[in-house]
C-alpha cells in the first residue's frame, strides 16, 4: 500500500508559487464574476468593487501564507480550487439578492452573509491549520470524535436551543445566529470512523464467518462503530433530513470498503440501501411525493406539494443552453432557494452548461486530490481520513447536482463552497484545512534515514520530519 | 449596456473559468511527477552540502549504541547486518539486506533506519504487517536495543 518517498528517488516540490498563481486566477474568477453581476444587472461596475474585492483577496493571501508558514509542503491545487468556487458562490447569491432588492423582498443579503461565514470559515481554516501540526493526533480522540459528533446530531432536538425550518429538525440558534450543527458532526464523524477503521481493519476483513458471498465480521469489531451508525442514521430520519441521511450512509459504505478492501461491503451496502429506498417510499409520503417529482416533473407543476421549483431550475437551465444568458439576464429568482439548494441551476441558466461543465469538473478535482493525498499518505489514519473527506464532497455534489439537473431524485443538501449556508460553508473550510493537513505530512521528504554526524548537524537535517512514536 | 458588450462580458467570463480550471489540470498534471532526486545525489557521491557526511561512515559507532540488527527467531535465524549500512531493507526480495524465506514476508516488507541517535522501523505497506510487540506499526516506529520486530513469523531485534 505504502511505498515511502525516498526509495523511489521521488520527492514532492512544494509548488507554493504554483499555488499562488493559481490563487491570483482564481480571484479573477471570484472578483469578475462580482464585476460582470453588477454590469448585468445594473449596467454599471459595482461601487463597491474595490472594497469587495479587497476583503476577498485579504482572505485568500491569509489563507495562503498560513499554508506557506506551517504546511509549505500542501497540495497546491486544493486552495485555488476551494477559493474559485467559494467566490463564484458570492458572486451569484450577490446577483439573486439584488433582483430579490427589486422585487421588494425583505430577504436581500444572502451574499453579505455569506462573506461574513466565509471569513470566519477562513479564520476556523487558518487555526485549524496553525494548531494541529500533525494529523495523526486526532486519533487519540476517536471515541470523544464520535460521540460529540452524535451530541451535535442531538442538539436541534433540545427545546430551547433548537428549531425547525422547512420541515426539518436540524437547526440550532443561539445568540440570533442558526447554525445546522450537523455540519461539524459530519466532520467529527469521519475523524471517528477512520480512527476506528485503522485500528480495527485486519480484524473486519480477516476474522469472520462467511455468509452468502459476504465475509462478516464478528460482531465485537463491527460492534462499535455499526453502533454509531446505526445512532446517527436514526437522528438523521427522525429529523427528516433526507439529504444527509443519504451522504452519512454513502460516506460509511465508502470508509468501510476502503479500510477493508472488501468489494463484499458495496453489495450489502446496494442492498440495504436498495431495501432501505423501497422502506421510505412505502411508509414516507415525502420520498413519494419527491420520486414522482423525479420521473414526472411537468405533472405535479400545479399540485400543492408540487414539482414547481425543479420545474422552473429545469426550464431555466435548458433557457440557459450552452453559454447562458448571461449574469443578470435570466429569471433564476422564480426558483425557490435559488441561492442555496438550487444555486447550480442559477448558474446553469446565466453562465450555461460551459461553466456548469467547469463547476463540476473543479469538484471532481479537489476529490481527485483527496484520494491522490490519501494514496501518498505514509500512515493508515491519514488515508482514512482522506478519503472520508473526500467522499463527503463527492457525494454531497452527486446528490446535490444529482437532483437539480433531474437525474437522480431531489434531496436538500447544499453545494460545497457553493450554495448560501454559513454552517456548511465553515465546515467545508474545516475539510479543506484538514486535506491539507495530511497532504503535507504525506508529501513532506520522508525523513533523513542515514545515520546523522550528531555533532554537525548541517541544514539538511532541517528537513528531519517531526517523528512521534 | 448593449447586447454585445454583455455577450462579450459572459464569454470573456467563462474563458477565465476555464483558464483557471486548465491551469489547476496542468498544475496537477506538472506536480505528478516530482521532483527527481539526482541519480548522483543519491548515491552519496559528493554534491554540494553533503560534504560533511561523507567521512561518516568510519565514525566509530558511540559505545552503547547498536551495531547490527540479528534475527533471533524464523526461518532464518542469526542472519544479521550492520548498521553502518542502514538503511537497511527487510523482506523476501533479493535487494534486501536481510532477505528471510518466510512466506509471510512482502518482498520489501520493511525498513530500519536512522534518525540522528536513533533508530526506527517502517512498514512498507506489507500485506502482513509489521510489529513492534505487540502492536502494529502505522508509521515510523523507535526501537532500541533489543526491542523485538516481527516481521511475519520472523523476529528480528537491534544488537550490540
Amino acid at each position: 500500500m505504502t511505498q515511502t518517498g525516498t526509495l523511489m528517488g521521488f520527492v514532492h516540490r512544494r509548488r507554493r508559487g504554483a499555488e499562488l498563481f493559481l490563487l491570483v486566477l482564481a480571484l479573477a474568477v471570484g472578483i469578475g464574476a462580482y464585476a460582470a453581476v453588477g454590469l448585468g444587472v445594473e449596467g454599471v461596475v459595482p461601487a463597491d468593487l474595490v472594497g469587495y474585492g479587497g476583503w476577498l483577496t485579504a482572505l485568500i493571501v491569509a489563507a495562503h501564507v498560513t499554508v506557506r508558514i506551517v504546511a509549505p509542503y500542501a497540495d497546491p491545487v486544493l486552495l485555488p480550487l476551494v477559493a474559485a468556487l467559494n467566490g463564484l458562490g458570492l458572486a451569484v447569491i450577490r446577483r439573486l439578492d439584488l433582483t430579490y432588492e427589486a422585487n421588494g423582498l425583505d430577504q436581500h443579503t444572502f451574499a453579505r452573509q455569506q462573506l461574513i461565514w466565509m471569513t470566519l470559515g477562513v479564520v476556523l481554516f487558518i487555526v485549524t491549520l496553525a494548531l494541529l501540526r500533525d494529523h495523526r493526533v486526532l486519533q487519540r480522540f476517536t471515541y470523544t470524535a464520535g460521540l460529540l459528533g452524535i451530541l451535535l446530531l442531538i442538539l436541534p432536538f433540545l427545546p430551547l436551543v433548537g428549531r425547525e425550518i422547512n420541515g426539518a429538525r436540524i437547526w440550532i440558534n443561539v445568540a440570533g445566529f442558526s447554525f445546522q450543527p450537523g455540519e461539524v458532526a459530519k466532520v467529527l464523524l469521519v475523524i471517528a470512523f477512520s480512527g476506528y477503521l485503522v485500528l480495527h481493519r485486519d480484524a473486519l476483513a480477516l476474522a469472520g464467518r462467511r455468509v452468502l458471498f459476504v465475509d462478516l465480521p464478528r460482531g465485537r469489531d463491527l460492534g462499535p462503530i455499526l453502533a454509531m451508525f446505526g445512532v446517527s442514521m436514526m437522528i438523521l430520519v427522525l429529523q427528516n433530513d433526507l439529504g444527509s441521511s443519504l451522504l452519512f450512509f454513502g460516506l460509511f459504505l465508502a470508509m468501510l470498503y476502503v479500510a477493508t478492501e472488501r468489494p463484499g461491503w458495496l453489495v450489502v451496502g446496494g442492498l440495504l440501501f436498495g431495501a432501505g429506498a423501497l422502506a421510505a417510499y412505502t411508509f414516507v409520503g415525502n420520498v413519494q411525493n419527491r420520486f414522482n417529482f423525479w420521473l414526472d416533473p411537468l405533472d405535479y407543476y400545479e399540485a400543492s406539494p408540487g414539482s414547481y421549483q425543479l420545474v422552473e431550475a429545469l426550464f431555466g437551465q435548458s433557457w440557459g443552453g450552452l453559454i447562458g444568458r448571461g449574469l443578470g439576464n435570466g429569471f433564476p429568482e422564480r426558483v425557490p432557494f435559488a441561492y442555496s439548494d438550487f444555486i447550480v441551476s442559477t448558474i446553469g441558466e446565466e453562465l450555461g452548461l460551459t461553466a456548469v461543465m467547469a463547476i463540476i469538473l473543479c469538484y471532481g478535482l479537489i476529490v481527485e486530490r483527496a484520494l491522490r493525498i490519501a494514496l501518498i499518505s505514509r500512515d493508515g489514519f491519514g488515508k482514512l481520513l482522506a478519503v472520508g473527506l473526500g467522499a463527503i464532497v463527492a457525494l454531497q455534489v452527486f446528490v446535490v447536482i444529482g437532483g437539480v439537473t433531474g437525474l437522480i431524485p431531489l434531496t436538500g443538501l447544499t453545494t460545497p463552497f457553493l450554495s448560501y449556508g454559513g454552517s456548511s460553508l465553515v465546515a467545508n473550510w474545516v475539510i479543506v484545512a484538514l486535506l491539507l493537513r495530511v497532504s503535507d505530512q504525506a508529501r513532506r521528504p520522508a525523513p533523513r534515514l542515514d545515520p546523522v554526524d550528531d555533532a554537525g548537524a548541517d541544514s539538511e537535517s532541517t528537513q528531519v520530519v517531526k517523528l512521534r512514536s | 449596456m448593449s447586447e454585445l458588450t454583455l455577450f462579450l462580458i459572459r464569454v470573456a467570463f467563462l474563458a477565465i473559468l476555464w483558464i483557471f480550471v486548465l491551469s489547476a489540470i496542468s498544475v496537477i498534471r506538472s506536480d505528478m511527477f516530482g521532483a527527481r532526486v539526482p541519480e548522483t545525489a543519491r548515491n552519496g557521491a559528493p554534491a554540494p552540502g553533503r560534504k560533511s557526511k561523507a567521512p561518516k561512515p568510519n565514525k566509530k559507532p558511540r559505545r552503547g549504541a547498536p551495531t547490527h540488527l540479528l534475527v533471533v527467531e524464523g526461518e532464518n535465524p542469526g542472519t544479521r547486518a550492520e548498521l553502518a549500512d542502514a538503511p537497511l531493507l527487510i523482506g523476501r526480495g533479493s535487494d534486501a539486506a536481510i532477505k528471510l524465506d518466510d512466506d509471510y514476508v512482502s518482498t520489501r516488507h520493511a525498513r530500519v533506519a536512522a534518525s540522528g541517535d536513533e533508530w526506527f522501523v517502517e512498514d512498507l505497506g506489507s500485506t502482513n504487517g509489521t510489529y513492534v510487540g505487540p502492536v502494529r506499526i502505522t508509521q515510523p516506529t523507535t526501537i532500541g536495543l533489543g526491542v523485538q520486530v516481527r516481521v511475519g513469523k520472523t523476529i528480528l531485534e537491534l544488537r550490540k
